[in-house]
């Protein structure tokens, strides 16, 4: 019984140790990559060819999932204000729905999935195969040369790809709403252009899914940086990137609408 | 004639490893070693897998800290240097790693022109004639094109020999050049490491445990085990070494001083008690 005890405290103990460690090399490393951050920027060339890996190669997903949770929202949004005689509101609920939550939030959850797990294999890759160690010793140091870019490269495309998000799934609703139930056209777009307020809807919108990006990119770059430089290291590290984005990306969210829109 | 402290500089020796110690984990690597490795010739690192060769190859490179002791580099204090001192140290070293390190997403020429590329500002004629000269020396001109996922083992070596040439270094640190080779391109690798050590005027440290191809190209030896530099010297000395270390190591002999087996419970404890137990066990049912 004693023993069984002494076990549990050992793991317990091992745990809490393993998760300091962990804070410790997560600090570690975002000391190291901020002063990189900057330098990088001068290399444009860099992270350029990075939007195109995490920005351009990822359209796809975003743009056909963009367009279905549209046109489910058109189905959805057609059925419950037909209820209520306000079909004609549909574009400013699918508007508001993809501009102030889905866009930012599905957007991240899909780049976690697609971007960001690719971005820790490739990191862990990297690592497991001493190409950043082999950096190193060519006095390249890898944060600024390898990391940095990445993580300019998530922070751009992150709200392009979430725009591009709301506008297909806004055609979406449309293509259902006007083009299959019957909504008036002219409604539809009139709605939005009067009820969808810029710096309220849109600015907000897009703050959310810079700091979604931010997120994202950051915790996919540390678990690739951080990860055992093994098989089972790097799939554990990629499973982690997106079960933490995803995690931080809904939190964040919650905390964010509370502010922003004074519930 | 050389002015004197020059002259004193190019006597010492290039690396300087003075009372190194380090300890990963509760293991220690590195009991207070000490060892020299001369400007211009060819050392030969020599031990048993797990001996720490690379560690020391990491270490030398400021990779890693010791515990205690101290690495110089052409006189320099590897470990007491800046950060930005310790990457310029760096661009004067060259490393090849135990499975060449080459960068993956880009070619065979850019691989060998990235350290050009990070470091200099050479214009892109010079990059190209640069890059072909070196892949030229390791025979892969021809070669220049390819992606580093379509060159064979001994291939992407020789690319990454031809990458630590790139910006003429005075030292190149070969982690386990040989291992797994085929013989043509062992004997391939022993000659370019062999000539290109003297036709640059480079120095050379070879960490192996191929005894045959090392002691081949090697000027000095040291043989590491158990965390010690057990024997050092000339590849004859250390082949009329007499110590059972030594000899176990330079002969592979299965048993010696290390042990065919791993150490474990005896021979009468695993099987006899077991036995024994289970017979109890068979009895009480």
């Amino acid at each position: 019984m004693m023993r069984h005890v002494l076990n549990v405290l050992a793991r317990l103990g091992r745990g809490v140790l393993d998760a300091l460690a962990r804070m410790g090399r997560w600090f570690v490393f975002m000391l190291g990559l901020l002063p990189a951050l900057p330098a990088s920027l001068l290399r444009p060339r860099l992270i350029v060819d990075q939007i195109y890996q995490v920005g351009v190669l990822s359209l796809q997903i975003i743009l056909v999932a963009g367009a279905f949770v549209g046109m489910v929202l058109g189905l959805q949004g057609y059925s419950i204000l037909a209820t209520y005689g306000s079909a004609e509101s549909l574009g400013v609920v699918v508007a508001l729905s993809l501009v102030r939550e889905l866009g930012p939030v599905l957007t991240a959850l899909l780049f976690a999935g697609r971007a960001g797990s690719a971005l820790t294999a490739e990191l862990g890759l990297m690592k497991s195969t001493e190409q950043l160690a082999g950096m190193e010793m060519m006095a390249v140091d890898p944060l600024k040369r390898v990391v940095a870019p990445r993580f300019w490269a998530g922070v751009v495309a992150m709200p392009l790809l979430a725009a591009l998000f709301s506008l297909v799934g806004v055609l979406g609703g449309f293509a259902i709403g006007v083009g299959l139930l019957g909504v008036d056209s002219g409604s539809y777009w009139s709605q939005i252009q009067s009820q969808v307020d810029f710096r309220e809807d849109i600015i907000n919108g897009i703050i959310k899914s810079v700091v979604f990006g931010v997120v994202a990119v950051w915790i996919a770059l540390f678990e690739g940086y951080d990860c055992l430089p093994t098989a089972e290291g790097v799939s554990r590290a990629t499973t982690r990137t997106v079960v933490n984005t995803s995690l931080a990306v809904l939190g964040l969210d919650f905390i964010m609408t509370a502010l922003m829109f004074n519930v | 004639m050389m002015p004197p402290d020059a002259a004193e500089m190019h006597e010492r020796p290039l690396i300087d490893i003075r009372n190194l110690s380090f300890r990963r984990g509760s293991r220690l690597i590195f009991d207070d070693i000490s060892l020299t490795i001369p400007r211009g010739k060819i050392t030969g690192i020599m031990g048993p897998s797990g001996t720490g060769k690379t560690t020391l190859l990491k270490l030398i490179g400021g990779q890693l800290r010791p515990d205690r002791g101290e690495v110089w580099v052409d006189g320099q204090n590897v470990h007491a240097l800046s950060r930005s001192a310790l990457f310029a140290l760096r661009q004067r070293m060259g490393m090849l790693f135990q499975h060449g390190a080459l960068l993956t997403d880009l070619s065979v020429f850019e691989n060998v022109a990235f350290p050009l590329r990070e470091h200099t500002r050479l214009p892109e004629s010079m990059i190209r004639d640069l890059v072909l000269m070196k892949l030229n020396a390791v025979g892969l001109r021809g070669a220049r094109d390819l992606q580093t996922a379509e060159l064979s083992g001994g291939m992407a070596r020789r690319v990454a020999f031809a990458r630590a040439l790139a910006l003429d270094p005075m030292l190149v640190m070969f982690d386990e050049p040989f291992t797994g080779q085929d013989p043509i391109t062992l004997g391939v690798l022993v000659r370019l490491i062999r000539d290109l050590n003297a036709a640059l005027n480079l120095t050379s440290m070879v960490v192996s445990h191929d005894v045959a191809e090392t002691l081949s190209i090697a000027d000095h030896l040291y043989v590491l085990a158990e965390g010690r530099v057990i024997a050092s010297g000339t590849p004859q000395e250390i082949q009329a070494e007499s110590s059972p270390w030594v000899r176990q190591f330079m002969q592979g002999l299965a048993d010696g001083p290390v042990p065919f087996q791993y150490p474990a419970a005896t021979l009468q404890d695993d099987f006899c008690l077991s036995m024994t137990h289970s017979g109890a066990r068979e009895r009480s049912t």
